[in-house]
């Protein structure tokens, strides 16, 4: 299929292999010592006694290859001032600013969010961090300390963030200038022998070197290359929005980070039950919310005025197969309303599809059941009746609560009192023994049910959780064997409680589901993702796009003929550079018609490919 | 809906019935590269030493390479064509690499190598297509995208990597058929380890999963994986062969079955292109997968960062290759530096599939392993 794949490497190894010889002072260490873009440290310092390849190189390209990037110049990391205060301010500001520590800084990043996956989050689950800490005696409140239940927001982990963008930043404005520089300019001009470049290639011409150069500078131009002569040479550059890319991509991660910190100071966060047919559902003021929170810079004032109620829930679940009892569908049927002044609106939330109003987003987070009871007090009179969400504690949706009757209730001889009682509740029973459901679709649904009274402490300003009854100041109720009082009841069954205290029913009907939403208000949500398009937008320009010099070179040769060189210099990883240096050559022929070879002689190629390349530097001179 | 649910069984038993056909024709094609390997070696051509060792003269143009004359036909303003000589371009390596001509390939221009190769690459194409059946018919057995749990990502990974090889291959660009026997062989272990351990019979996905972000989320990210292990594969070569060759400067003895295996890859400088050249092509992919998860957790979960160990560690991935990609550009860790960075980026992507689906529970942890 892919011959040529095959032989590829072949056919050029077996090409001139005398050619293809050792280059002899290239030692091991030459990698090390190349400069970062091609002619990056061009003309700079010497190193005594012979030059490697690729100094001479370096010094041949000089200015021509410089400037190809805007990368930082790299300086010795150990080169410390001997200067005063300013100068080391100036020395740490390079250091900071410079490619290596930025390098450092991103190692260190990723380096640095690695503990976080591995050891329980406090923003994630605090419980599990709670339970870390009973269970590791030695190593939990040294976690505590180094911030390591809380990484990403931990004093380290942001400094590493803060100081690589401020890095960036310093590392950006003066490549943008650079930058900015680079387009008002113009490309140099050709270094002085165009044969040290990586792509090259000569011919003879009859036409005259005025006419080469009229027609190089016509065929770069058509192919969108910046183009101009400069002595004998037309230096043309293109590509430079690999460079608009890469800057763009580094701003927009600003923005991004900008967009974020914003983000968490102004937001806010909360969640909310509402049980299915609820008219008063849920308005966006804070005290309507079960649990909230906010960035620093956030003010209650700024929520928007909406609301909505939930009409129905809908929860479908796998009947069969080895996955039975999963999740198929949730979807919550919802009325809203914008503000005071807006009708209602019908509407669906759906895992994925969260509600967006005013500016908010509103999830559909979870959900549950609440049955419903009718409990009668000591007289008969009906001192509760509705419906109380119980909190799902397994896959299965078994679930347990506490319904508290507050007011109202007076026992047989007319005494005031209050009532708990500590629920259970399974959609679908599983037969005797426990209360565990075997399906969260309420097919069977069952309700235990025990009974206590007293004090339910809710006026004693302690704050305490609705789903749990504080047993151990209540009083329980006692059955015949004195037992606490607790009895499973289907829907329609009634448990009395004893001494004609009164009675609890579980009433008949389909039994409510309940919905816990979420609503969040996270401004700078746009910026975010306007900052994202633009990375991945800069990225590719960055990375897809190119920049590369070409020039084109034409002088008289001793013998009255035009010697006509063409090079081209990318970056080291181009490989297209050949290839598009033969594409404009081909197109250039036609204008510069090659001349016959006076020593008609194939035999070495190669070396004709050179000595062309040391006449032209000697015409120039 | 009994019948449906027949069919939908009758295609996954097809669907693992294709996988494990597809495994053993891959176990063909392994043993075919074997052959080509083993025939290969018979070879003496020693290019690579000769070209490092042989006494030549310290020319620098003595690395040139040219692209050969090519001839090539113009149309021309009045119609007809002419036949122009497209002129030689002479080419040297950039500076600070060695220039060492890349090897023959694994059959080391063997007759009876090259034979078996081809007989490999055949039973490649085959197995992929049989193995795509298998992705396939599993897909169509749940009615959804193939990746909802290991097994699923596994095998539709394994296809998309052997996909992304012959796609390689196809386009004629690279001279990638060193990859062969590195990628059956991890392929055949990839499948191995999918249908004992990670085995999970077809089903429909939660709730949370259904999103057409998920189908571009993981889409992007299973084809990212499979170029970041291209990439993977020809850096860790780069870092065998640029030992080999620098030994060999160094005239250092070599074992014989390394220089026989080294002799035979591209040229490390060419390894190391090509290395960077996958990677950064797929980098942008990669940001683009972050950020539509980031997308799909928002409107699936309410947040669109939480730190998941899911979604740490693909930013972890994810600087880590930014690593990669800027110590490219910093003196002093061009070279070997820069490719283990790149091996430990794409040993923190492959955590993030297999390491952080078993070891570590997180929101993500649905997968049902
Ligand atoms: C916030 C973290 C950063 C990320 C994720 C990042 C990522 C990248 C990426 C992906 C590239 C493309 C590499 C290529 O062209 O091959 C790049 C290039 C570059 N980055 Fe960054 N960068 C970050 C911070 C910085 C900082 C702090 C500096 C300043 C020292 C910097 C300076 C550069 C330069 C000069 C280039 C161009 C290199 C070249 O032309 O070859 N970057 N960066």
């Amino acid at each position: 299929m892919s011959d040529t794949d095959t032989h590829a490497g072949r056919g050029r190894a077996g090409g001139p292999d005398g050619d293809a010889g050792p280059t002899g002072n290239d030692g091991p260490a030459a990698p090390e010592e190349a400069p970062a873009a091609q002619g990056e440290t061009g003309g700079e310092e010497e190193a005594g006694g012979a030059l490697t390849r690729d100094e001479a190189d370096a010094r041949e390209i000089g200015a021509a290859g410089s400037q190809l990037s805007t990368a930082p110049r790299e300086e010795p990391l150990m080169a410390g001032p001997r200067l005063g205060p300013i100068g080391w301010a100036r020395w740490f500001w390079r250091q900071l600013t410079s490619m290596r520590i930025a390098l450092l800084l991103l190692l260190l990043l990723s380096l640095a969010a690695i503990p976080g996956s591995l050891i329980p989050q406090s923003s994630a689950d605090q419980n599990k961090v709670d339970t870390f800490i009973t269970e590791h005696t030695t190593l939990g409140p040294l976690y505590d300390k180094l911030q390591l239940f809380h990484v990403y927001s931990s004093v380290w982990f942001s400094a590493i963030y803060i100081l690589l963008f401020i890095s960036l930043i310093g590392c950006i404005i003066p490549r943008t200038w650079q930058f900015v520089g680079q387009l008002r300019g113009r490309p140099p001009g050709a270094p002085g022998r165009l044969t040290r470049l990586p792509a090259y290639t000569t011919w003879r011409t009859d036409t005259e070197p005025e006419a080469v150069r009229e027609a190089a500078l016509a065929v770069l131009g058509r192919r969108r290359f910046r183009v101009h002569v400069v002595g004998d040479a037309v230096a043309a550059e293109k590509g430079y929005l690999r460079e608009a890319g890469n800057l763009m991509f580094h701003v927009a991660l600003i923005v991004m980070l900008l967009a974020f910190a914003s983000g968490s100071l102004f937001k806010s966060e909360g969640g909310k039950l509402i049980m299915e047919g609820d008219q008063d559902g849920f308005s966006n003021t804070l005290s309507q919310y079960d649990d909230f929170t906010s960035g620093s810079l956030f003010d209650s004032g700024n929520l928007a005025p909406f609301s909505f109620s939930l009409d129905n829930f809908i929860g479908t679940y796998e009947r069969s197969g080895p996955e039975v009892g999963t999740a198929r569908k949730f979807q919550a049927d919802i009325h809203y309303s914008a503000g005071p002044g807006d009708k209602e609106h019908k509407g669906v939330i759906k895992e994925n599809h969260p509600l967006k109003i005013e500016g908010s987003n509103v999830y559909l987070i979870s959900h549950g059941y609440a049955p419903s009871v009718t409990v009668k007090d000591g007289r008969g009179k009906v001192v509760f009746h509705g419906a109380t969400p119980m909190l799902p504690f397994d896959k299965n949706l078994s679930s347990s609560g506490a319904i508290k009757v507050m007011d109202g209730y007076r026992d047989k001889s007319g005494k005031k009192d209050q009532l708990g009682f500590a629920a259970l509740f399974v959609p679908t029973f599983g037969g005797k023994g426990q209360m565990l459901s075997q399906f969260p679709a309420p097919d069977f649904p069952v309700l235990n049910i025990g009974a206590y009274h007293g004090d339910l402490g809710v006026d004693s300003g302690v704050p305490q959780n609705v789903y749990q009854l504080n047993t151990k100041v209540l009083k329980p109720f006692k059955d015949a064997k004195g037992q606490i009082l607790k009895q499973s009841l289907l829907p329609g069954e009634t448990m009395k409680l004893p001494d004609g205290a009164g009675s609890i029913t579980f009433d008949k009907g389909p039994v409510k589901e309940w919905a816990s939403f979420q609503i969040t208000h996270q401004p700078g949500e746009l910026w975010a993702l306007g900052g994202a398009i633009a990375a991945i937008l800069g990225l590719a320009g960055s990375l897809f796009i190119q920049r590369r010099r070409v020039w084109v070179k034409a002088v008289t040769g001793p013998d009255g003929v035009t010697v006509l060189e063409m090079a081209g210099l990318g970056r080291s990883e181009s490989a297209k550079l050949p290839e598009e240096l033969g594409d404009l050559a081909v197109t250039l022929i036609p204008e510069a018609p090659p001349a016959p070879d006076p020593d008609a002689d194939d035999a070495g190629e190669a070396s004709a490919a050179v000595a062309p390349a040391d006449h032209a530097e000697g015409a120039e001179k | 809906m009994i019948l449906a649910a027949a069919t939908n069984e009758n295609l996954a038993h097809t669907s693992n019935v294709l996988i494990y056909s597809a495994m053993a024709v891959y176990m063909l094609a392994f043993f075919a590269h074997i052959f080509e390997w083993i025939f290969g070696s018979r070879s003496k051509v020693a290019r690579t030493a000769a070209a490092l060792t042989g006494g030549g003269s310290p020319d620098a143009e003595a690395g040139t390479k040219d692209t050969g004359t090519v001839t090539i036909k113009v149309a021309t303003k009045n119609g007809g064509t002419t036949v122009l000589e497209r002129p030689k371009i002479v080419t040297r390596s950039a500076s600070g690499s060695r220039d060492v001509p890349d090897g023959p390939g694994a059959d080391g221009g063997d007759v009876q190598g090259d034979m078996w190769g081809r007989i490999a690459l055949a039973l490649t194409i085959l197995a992929f297509i049989i193995a795509a059946g298998g992705v396939l018919t599993r897909a169509l057995s749940v009615q959804r995208a193939p990746w909802g749990n290991m097994y699923e990502f596994s095998i539709t990974f394994s296809t998309v990597a052997v996909g992304v090889y012959l796609g390689l291959l196809a386009s004629r660009k690279l001279n990638i058929r060193w990859l062969g026997l590195p990628l059956v062989t991890t392929v055949l272990l990839t499948l191995g380890l999918a249908v004992t351990v990670l085995y999970t019979a077809s089903d429909q996905l939660v709730p949370a999963l259904h999103s057409y972000w998920l189908w571009i989320h993981v889409s992007t990210a299973i084809f990212c994986g499979a170029v970041f292990y291209v990439g993977a594969v020809a850096t860790l070569l780069y870092l065998f062969r640029d030992r080999y060759e620098t030994k060999l400067i160094a005239g250092e003895k070599i074992s014989a079955f390394a220089t026989s295996v080294l002799e035979r890859l591209p040229a490390a400088a060419t390894l190391d292109k090509l290395a960077y050249r996958v990677n950064a092509a797929v980098f942008p992919l990669w940001t683009f997968t972050i950020i539509a998860g980031a997308i799909w957790a928002g409107s699936a979960w309410g947040h669109y960062w939480e730190w998941d160990p899911k979604e740490t560690w693909s930013f972890i991935t994810w600087v880590a290759y930014a690593c990669y990609l800027h110590a490219r550009a910093t003196a002093g860790w061009k070279g070997r530096k820069a490719a283990s960075l790149a091996l430990v980026a794409f040993a923190c992507f492959l955590f993030n599939y297999y390491g952080v689906n078993i070891f570590v529970t997180g929101k993500h942890s649905y997968a049902g392993v």
